[in-house]
């Protein structure tokens, strides 16, 4: 398929298939199945390192951070499959339970198995255990439902094309299969805030606090706001090796899920090049011809794929002459608030928690230092008024208690996710504010953990500003645009533009800001390479949902 | 007894006050999770422990059933808006069974209701209702306390099951009719019995606290060890060849809970399930009636039933058919073969037509011959009585079989 010419002696001009904007996990997908289908395929990456959000560098010697993204468990099993990637090298392990420590010395442990955890939730509430049992049961409901649609095409439900019809009537469909009263439930579920819909479930504090964690990462809501009971299901809706809701360690750091997807990508024959920063998506007519690098260097491509994020896609990287009025204020107003803040941390040793008795099994999973619903929503208070939550929610795992391959032995390190951080801090970050954040951080865990200042080599601390700058991601938003109602499915990222298709001919997005969304899923990677294929009207490579009936 | 406050995640699962002889008896120290219990299987052979239950005596911890508290001004007015059934004629000291519907008429577990005194009930249930429970209750003046772990419990199943607790010391069983509770003591501990069971024979249930639990077990085995009678522990395999003989139904393996179900229509009614004998339009209002009464009105559209299967092929997960090779019309939910009838026996759900059954009913049977499978097709019959009851179950006194 290589398509090329000499043009003249001394200039080789050559001519891709389909450029790829952005190493990510999406892109890469993305390219690893247009690669698949025979294409010609470069894909383009502005850091010196691939991955984006999934990305594993060492910047302590000895020792590799998770950087961005920490854990997997939204990635899609087909498309692990159709790739190849366990023997591209991606071995993912299931993480075991999560805790939640009190701050009156108590905890509530979520143990992996079963029957513990129901007696544990039993200690704090008997009648939370027999809810908890509703409360799987309907979470259960939302997961298959919404899972069926993760690697489809949204259907425009203004189109009448015919395959947009039956795209749609897939949809009314698979609402058709819920009983009446699970089609109002379902509708109360998208639009509810976490916290009342965890009330109708559960009455200790600490149950409360510890579920509803799940549905404000990554997004500028509180636990109170409508809508954050979605955000739940989209954290809850992966599964690792069928167990639905359960997270996983990419052995050697989320950096091996990108490196996986780029090995596969380049055994069918495609090119990464890295400190290759695209500036301009080049149109001529109203076709895509290729792309303009930070260089000056012009690469021809009849195919352009956008992995960034709606906002630095069409306001960044196209020309504003190629936008229609429309879309150009919709990229304006694409909700993508940066909330979140990484705080990646090489250990010396293994911290103690004393609340947790000898050989608890609860370190490791996920530890969170918030026990209370009030407290998550002060955090949001102090976010809204830009500032860093003094008083942090934070997901914090240490997968070095499994991962071999990310410290020296007997050494660890803490990946710590933190809610809330702001975009712009009051007077502007500056680099010791940064540190400041870090240190806010850094006294969570301490509170819990007496010996784990003593332990701390070295620290990277990432606010929304550093995931702008290093990873790519408009005001640091890990989501590349909010999980809201409003930009999802048909919506996401805009009405009119979900079916991964650009304003102009041979423009696509397969980025998290297309259906479904964040998470290191590779759906919107492989969603797109199917609509690229198709419009090529070549076979599809892009792996089908495996079904679940 | 109380032990909520222990960390004891090493201990996935829990020990009831039973476990030291159950552990001790247990040889192949096969055990399953049993309500988060560490429960035996079986203890020795299956065959031993089936024909303890039908031919001598059988002891089986049931610590693990769940059990609930139920007190307070309002509690048989709860009750009687909770359960299907009319319960207004329950007389202190009696037993009744019950079964319980969600607002769809959808049912989400079955159970016991025992009369302990006046205004306390002991609800007992295959699953965990707290939940339910408690949202049933807002309004009522109805105090509801799990006591799963405070009680320890013993079923004594089998023809000689009266006259070994005789023997054991307690004292004027013989006169204990069926679904009836008797308050006594046993070598000076308090021990309530009810003539219940799950066996469909002659059986009693054995009440007490946790603390007088080993001593029980041993004035129980001590009878055996003297020489009178044979007494063997049973694990849950047991259990389930009878329960099936005796056409109980066991929520969960039979038909999906309605709370734990997720999807839609995979539920099931307790006229789906054969237990409309259980429903009562004609007490007062019920959770689940009106859902109830119109269904009743309409052709029933499939139903768990008590399957018969021609030949000894063991039915295990089998589809149905109308013919061989025909339309398919259900599954095997659960199947046993019945050393009593000699006999494969199992619970079934079946499409209805117009509400009425297939007039013919095939299993399309897989099994193995040295690792070899194989294919064949057996003829079932629906069975509307239990598969075997005995006179004894029911004799007062029971005669000394």
């Amino acid at each position: 398929m290589i398509q090329t010419f000499d043009c003249c002696t001394f200039c080789y001009m050559r001519e891709y298939d389909a450029v790829v904007i952005g190493a990510g996990h999406n892109g890469l997908t993305n390219a690893a199945f247009l690669a698949k289908a025979g294409l010609d395929v470069l894909v383009l990456e502005k850091n010196e390192y691939i991955g984006g959000a999934t990305a594993s560098l060492e910047l302590h010697e000895d020792w590799k951070y998770s950087n961005c993204s920490y854990v997997c468990s939204l990635f899609r099993p087909e498309i692990y499959q159709a790739l190849n990637l366990g023997r591209h090298g991606l071995v993912v392990v299931p993480l075991q339970g999560s805790t939640t420590f009190k701050q009156n010395g108590d905890y509530y442990g979520n143990y992996h198995q079963l029957t513990v955890r129901r007696r544990e939730v039993a200690r704090h509430s008997k009648r939370d255990a027999d809810a908890s049992i509703r409360f799987d049961a309907d979470l259960m409901k939302w997961c298959r439902l919404i899972r069926s649609f993760l690697l489809r095409t949204p259907p425009d439900p203004t189109s009448f094309k015919p395959r947009d019809v039956m795209e749609f009537a897939y949809l009314l469909k698979s609402f058709h299969k819920l009983s009446e009263s699970q089609i109002y439930e379902f509708i109360r579920f998208f639009t509810m805030s976490i916290a009342e819909y965890l009330e109708e479930y559960f009455e200790s504090d600490v149950i409360l606090a510890h579920f509803s964690g799940g549905s404000i990462i990554g997004t500028g809501l509180g636990v109170y706001s409508p809508g954050t009971a979605y955000v739940l299901l989209h954290h809850a809706m992966g599964d690792v090796d069928g167990n639905v809701g359960s997270w996983g360690f990419a052995r050697g750091g989320m950096g091996s899920v990108s490196k996986a997807i780029a090995s596969s990508f380049e055994a069918f024959g495609g090119e990464i090049r890295t400190e290759a920063e695209v500036t301009q998506i080049r149109v001529e007519g109203r076709s895509t011809r290729g792309v303009v690098l930070a260089s000056g260097e012009e690469i021809n491509a009849s195919i352009v794929v956008s992995n960034l994020d709606a906002k630095r896609t069409f306001l960044n990287i196209m020309d504003r002459k190629d936008l229609s009025d429309d879309l150009y204020k919709r990229a304006q107003n694409f909700k993508i608030r940066g909330s979140s803040g990484k705080v990646n941390i090489a250990l010396d040793g293994m911290p103690r928690f004393p609340a947790l008795p000898d050989g608890s099994p609860l370190t490791l999973g996920h530890m969170h230092f918030t026990d209370t619903l009030e407290r998550l929503e002060r955090a949001y208070d102090d976010w809204k008024d830009d500032r860093w939550s003094r008083d942090p929610y934070v997901d914090t795992v240490i997968p070095t208690q499994y991962d071999p391959s990310m410290s020296p032995a007997g050494k660890h390190m803490m990946s710590v996710f933190v809610q809330y951080c702001p975009v712009e801090v009051e007077g502007g970050w500056t680099d010791d504010k940064r540190d400041g954040f870090g240190r806010a951080v850094i006294d969570q865990i301490a509170d819990y953990s007496p010996n784990f200042k003593d332990l701390i080599l070295h620290a990277e601390v990432r606010t929304p500003r550093e995931l702008e700058s290093e990873v790519g991601l408009t005001e640091g938003n890990i989501f590349q645009g909010e999980l809201t109602l409003d930009q999802l499915m048909f919506n996401r990222p805009f009405p009119g533009y979900a079916q991964y298709r650009g304003p102009v001919k041979n423009m696509y997005m397969c980025g998290s800001s297309t259906h479904p969304g964040g998470g290191v899923m590779g759906a919107p990677g492989a969603n797109a390479a199917r609509e690229i294929l198709r419009d090529l009207g070549k076979p599809n490579t892009a792996p089908e949902d495996f079904g679940d009936d | 007894m109380e032990r909520l406050e222990a960390h004891d995640f090493n201990e996935v699962l829990q020990h009831s006050p039973f476990h030291a002889r159950a552990d001790n008896l247990c040889k192949l120290k096969n055990w399953t999770s049993w309500n988060g219990y560490q429960t035996a299987r079986f203890y020795d052979t299956l065959a031993s422990e089936y024909f303890a239950i039908r031919s001598s005596c059988s002891v089986m911890d049931m610590t693990p059933m769940e059990k609930y508290r139920i007190s307070g001004p309002d509690a048989e007015r709860f009750l009687a808006r909770l359960v299907t059934r009319d319960i207004s004629k329950l007389r202190v000291n009696r037993v009744t069974y019950v079964l319980w519907c969600n607002d769809d008429g959808k049912v989400l577990d079955d159970g016991t209701i025992f009369y302990l005194k006046d205004g306390e009930y002991r609800l007992c249930s295959q699953h965990h209702q707290l939940d339910w429970l408690l949202i049933s209750s807002l309004g009522m003046d109805v105090t509801i306390v799990e006591e799963t772990r405070e009680v320890a419990a013993l079923t004594v199943q089998g023809p000689t099951s009266c006259s070994v607790l005789t023997e054991a010391g307690v004292v004027g069983l013989d006169q204990l009719k069926p679904f009836r509770i008797m308050h006594t003591n046993l070598n000076g501990f308090d021990l309530m019995i009810s003539r219940t069971g799950y066996t469909g024979d002659l059986g009693y249930e054995l009440w007490t606290d946790p603390d007088n639990a080993l001593e029980l077990w041993d004035s129980i085995f001590d009878v055996k060890a003297r020489g009178l009678y044979d007494v063997r522990p049973i694990g849950l395999d047991a259990l389930e060849m009878v329960r099936i003989e005796a056409g109980f139904i066991m929520p969960a393996d039979d038909f999906n809970t309605a709370e734990t179900t997720v999807r839609a229509d995979h539920d099931r009614s307790p006229f789906e399930l054969g237990m409309g004998w259980v429903v009562s339009f004609d007490k007062g209002h019920f959770t689940g009636r009106r859902a109830l009464l119109k269904e009743q009105g309409r052709p029933i559209r499939r139903r768990l039933v008590k399957l018969m299967i021609e030949g000894n092929k063991p039915p295990k997960d089998s589809f149905l058919y109308d013919r061989q090779d025909g339309r398919r019309i259900g599954t095997i939910k659960t199947n046993i073969w019945s050393p009593i009838l000699k006999a494969n026996l199992a619970m079934a759900d079946i499409d209805y037509q117009n509400g009425s059954p297939p007039s013919e009913i095939w299993a399309e049977i897989y099994y193995q011959k040295e690792l070899e499978w194989r294919a064949t097709w057996a003829k079932c019959s629906i069975s509307e009585k239990p598969f075997w009851s005995h006179p004894r179950r029911s004799a007062t006194p029971p005669l000394p079989y």
